[in-house]
């Protein structure tokens, strides 16, 4: 026990923020979007430590399984993995640094201000079972939507990433004819 | 018991580090990124607020929460698949992802 934390939290915290400060700060894309990994690999430990077991399993499904990948293909195919000459920070970086860190103490400020020092509150009683069975009553609206809406963007994903072709259509049509 | 505080505090600092990447970095895919990591902080909040909150008994009362950070990492997961599509539509026409260097969308 450090500062009233427990080990696990600490040891979660210290790897999710670290993988978040070294996709800040790596020069190599591929290093960053590894880092990213590790980050979202600590969020997922520290859903897991809050009880949220769906959650977190989710967490490392969507974001490890795809997002990540997604991540390192779309670094891949625009050739960004090659340690770039020019300077990785955009001109104007330290007022976006000093945005950062405004927000970053006015959220702490927030935080240890309005809470109290501590509560304890029996962890909720929730398991995979009874989340389906609230996905497919009480939610079924919201989970549909999110169904049309995750078909949509990946159909305009694919639109939008396929490569166009060279000829227009109209004489494609009049050479199959 | 670790406090709320502790993760809303962790949260913060993760926003504040994607927040940073989003504005200071040049790349694209880097910049999506750190949206990403701020998405994932807002996550974490949600899913510590669920867990501290008092949770009314009854019909599914205690997964409101929970449901929201649901529905929040598979909207996460549509806005990285069409912003990684764009970056790599715009790479196409002008072989480039640098963002001093995207002054136009038209091809």
């Amino acid at each position: 026990m450090i500062f009233g934390l427990g080990i696990a939290f600490l040891l979660t915290s210290a790897l999710t923020v670290a993988g978040a400060v070294a996709a800040a700060v790596l020069k190599n894309l591929v290093h960053c979007a590894l880092s990213l990994t590790v980050t979202f690999a600590g969020l997922a430990l520290l859903y897991l430590e809050l009880g949220a077991q769906f959650a977190g399993f989710s967490q490392i499904l969507v974001y490890i399984g795809a997002v990540a990948i997604l991540v390192v293909f779309a670094i891949l195919l625009t050739r960004g993995a090659a340690v770039p000459e020019y300077r990785n920070y955009s001109s104007s970086w330290f007022l976006g640094l000093a945005i950062a860190a405004a927000v970053f103490a006015l959220l702490t400020w927030a935080v240890t201000k309005s809470l109290p020092a501590s509560e304890t509150v029996s962890a909720p009683a929730v398991n995979v079972q009874s989340i389906g069975v609230a996905l497919m009553s009480t939610y079924v609206l919201p989970l549909e939507i999110v169904a049309v809406l995750l078909t949509v963007a990946l159909i305009g994903a694919v639109i939008v990433a396929m490569p166009e072709s060279r000829e227009p259509k109209s004489s494609l049509e009049r050479s199959g004819k | 018991m670790t406090p709320l505080s502790a993760f809303l505090i962790v949260a913060a600092l993760v926003f504040a580090i994607g927040l940073a990447i989003a504005l200071t970095r040049r790349n694209a895919i880097l910049v999506l990124i750190g949206i990403e990591l701020m998405l994932n902080a807002a996550n974490l909040n949600l899913i510590a607020f669920w867990r501290f909150s008092p949770h009314p008994a009854g019909h599914s009362g205690g997964l409101t929460g929970m449901m929201f950070a649901i529905f929040s990492i598979a909207v996460a997961a549509a806005e990285a698949a069409v912003g990684l599509g764009l970056v790599i539509a715009y790479h196409r026409h002008t072989k480039t992802t640098d963002l001093d260097a995207m002054t136009r969308m038209k091809g």
